[in-house]
């Protein structure tokens, strides 16, 4: 069992949602059961799991049911049916203290407007999670300047909210969903309200991060670039329903359906794509089918570091895996087909 | 002609229903009045016995601490002092003080009914339609029943006015509550946060600039309510306005009014300076 599981989540809105809860078991779609019984449907059957350590992205478009879907996992928003647990432990049957008990000890979470509390300075409100939790005042001003460092405001802890930019007052966000050291980390939107330049920034500073931390993230985002770049599993929802699961790859070369190839269009695929997934393999019968003078590639390249290679070279390439062992060939024609799609 | 056969006795319920009260709570509410009047009676004497220049500098002291602003500081002190050119100070310290319990105990209630207001939609529901009575029914109306328990004197009065003043305080506490960033509030909760650390930290630090504002207008209703309770035996500036009434003398009536004014802009302005210090409470910490 995988240590998220989220298994036949169904979410309905309005007065009487047990009524509408059987026209959609019932495989009645969202504008049925709207037109129906005047409900709406946000979460409609999802099941996910999701591993420990991995960086799990929810994706679709506004009205698809992503943030209802990440305010299940700490109960922000209760299912009008179906379960969720964490490690085995089903958080549906927690009474309200442990409840908050579980919400202090091991989440976090990142809001898209940020969500800091105004009236407290950077330190007050990146050492809010540890307040709650009743930790001494030293004790938790340490940790949260430790973290205030980490995310680049060292010297900025006397300032409000209001007085930092969009881009700062998200790493005050992600400060405090850190620093009581949760297990799992949620962003909803983390990064959708910040310039191009400065999300850009942010996605790499949350994937250093996370290449140290190991956490459990679970991101929500309406943009597939954004998805594919920090994504080590997407899952496209799409009107309340799950459309695909799979690596970013998966979703680029095999999208389920035509509502998710549209979304895959515009991608840049050299970003995607790396050189394991589109080469032909070498079976061990035809071992010489790599020759001396190709270069080597590693198997984990993607396409755009590949580039400049196969362009300086013109030839053909050698794929090999971490051991150095040649597992697969490469041609520019190959590369091309991948570009193009 | 409207049918009489069809006229509600409105008026003799209300009779009955106050005989009711005075016969079976008549101790209770005397030992209620004797408490307030305890307090009222100190207050009072504290105020009318301090030299005038105490009582400037102690305005001007909360002025200062209020606004930080010299120029208000001095205003406000020459108001006060013009009050006591006009011979009212006497008077104006019993409006003062009737107007300081009268508030605070509009305070004291209003705050929690509010607090309880922004977390119940129907009690919400029920208690609009109530403060709106209580802001439209004539003032003087209420002197009525709070005579009839209490009698002649200083806590008809004060009841009186915590009945007309303390609506505004309760509805801008509610409001400021439900005005809070919903965002905000989500954050906290994911955190965990308990409903007494979400009320204590996050709604009521936020909903202070409402909050202060309803103070500000529950304090402006309580003086011009202690005015006309001095009807029923409230002594005080109000006092001096019924006299010129009584004796036709304008002047008199005008003096009371001119104090009045004053005293409503006195704190009027410190109530003003505090709600904006309370909404931009880090920049003056900042520069």
């Amino acid at each position: 069992m995988s240590y998220i599981e989220i298994r036949n989540i169904f979410k309905i809105f309005g007065p009487d949602p047990q009524s509408a809860l059987e026209l959609a078991k019932g495989g009645a779609d969202k504008d049925e059961i709207l037109a129906k019984t005047g409900h709406t449907v946000g979460l409609h059957d999802v099941s996910l799991s999701i591993e420990q350590g991995e960086t799990f992205v929810v994706m679709g478009l506004s009205g698809s049911g992503k943030s209802t879907l990440i305010r299940h996992l700490n109960r922000l928003i209760d299912p009008t049916a179906g379960e969720v647990s964490f490690g085995g432990e089903d958080i549906l049957a927690m009474d309200i203290p442990t409840l908050n008990a579980f919400r202090r000890k091991r989440l976090g979470m990142v809001f898209q407007r940020f969500g800091l509390l105004p009236h407290r300075n950077v330190m007050d409100n990146v050492a809010y999670g540890l307040e709650i939790q009743g930790t001494a005042r030293k004790e938790r001003e340490a940790a949260a300047s430790k973290w205030i460092e980490r995310v680049g405001l060292a010297g900025y802890e006397a300032k409000y909210p209001d007085q930092l930019s969009g881009g700062m007052q998200q790493r005050v966000g992600l400060a405090r969903a850190l620093a009581t050291d949760p297990e799992v980390l949620l962003m909803d939107e983390a990064f959708s309200a910040l310039d191009p330049l400065i999300r850009s920034d942010m996605q790499d500073e949350l994937m250093k991060l996370q290449a140290e931390l190991h956490k459990t993230i679970v991101f929500i985002t309406h943009d597939l670039d954004e998805a594919l770049k920090i994504g080590d599993r997407i899952a496209i929802l799409k009107d309340g329903k799950l459309v695909q699961v799979g690596r970013p790859e998966e979703i680029v070369l095999k999208p389920a359906d035509d509502y998710v190839q549209a979304f895959t269009r515009d991608v840049n695929r050299s970003r995607v794509l790396r050189a394991k997934s589109i080469m032909e393999p070498i079976t061990s019968g035809e071992s010489q089918a790599a020759r001396e003078d190709w270069p080597s590639i590693a198997a984990n390249a993607r396409l755009a570091d590949i580039l400049p290679v196969a362009l300086a070279n013109g030839t053909s390439m050698t794929v090999r895996d971490a051991k150095d062992t040649a597992i697969g060939t490469l041609s520019p024609q190959q590369i091309v087909d991948a570009l193009v799609g | 002609m409207f049918p009489e056969q069809l006229n509600v006795p409105l008026g003799k319920w209300v009779n009955q229903f106050v005989d009711w009260l005075v016969v079976n709570y008549g101790a209770a509410f005397e030992a209620f009045a004797d408490s307030l009047l305890t307090v009222l009676v100190a207050l009072e004497q504290v105020l009318r016995g301090a030299p005038w220049w105490v009582v400037l500098i102690a305005i001007a002291a909360i002025a200062w601490h209020a606004s930080k602003n010299w120029k208000l500081v001095i205003g406000l002190v020459v108001a006060m002092f013009a009050i006591g050119t006009l011979g009212l100070w006497d008077k104006a310290m019993q409006t003062l003080a009737l107007m300081i319990v009268a508030t605070s105990l509009s305070v004291l209630i209003g705050i929690p009914v509010g607090i309880a207001m922004a977390m119940s939609n129907r009690l919400r529901a029920v208690m609009l339609p109530i403060l709106d009575t209580m802001q439209t029914m004539p003032s003087f109306v209420y002197l009525i029943p709070a005579l009839m328990l209490f009698g002649l004197g200083k806590v008809p009065a004060i009841l009186a006015t915590v009945i007309y003043a303390a609506p505004p305080v309760m509805r801008l506490t509610d409001l400021g509550i439900r005005l809070v960033d919903q965002e905000v509030l989500e954050a906290s909760r994911s955190f965990g946060a308990s409903r007494k650390q979400i009320l204590f930290g996050v709604q009521l630090p936020l909903a202070l600039p409402n909050i202060m504002a309803g103070i500000n207008q529950t304090t402006m209703m309580s003086i011009s309510m202690v005015v006309i309770a001095s009807m029923i035996g409230a002594r005080g500036l109000g006092e001096q306005v019924l006299m010129g009434i009584q004796r036709l003398d304008v002047g008199a009536g005008m003096e009371a009014g001119v104090a009045i004014v004053l005293l409503a802009v006195v704190f009027d302005r410190i109530g003003q300076a505090y709600g904006k210090r309370s909404q931009r409470s880090h920049d003056a910490e900042d520069s």
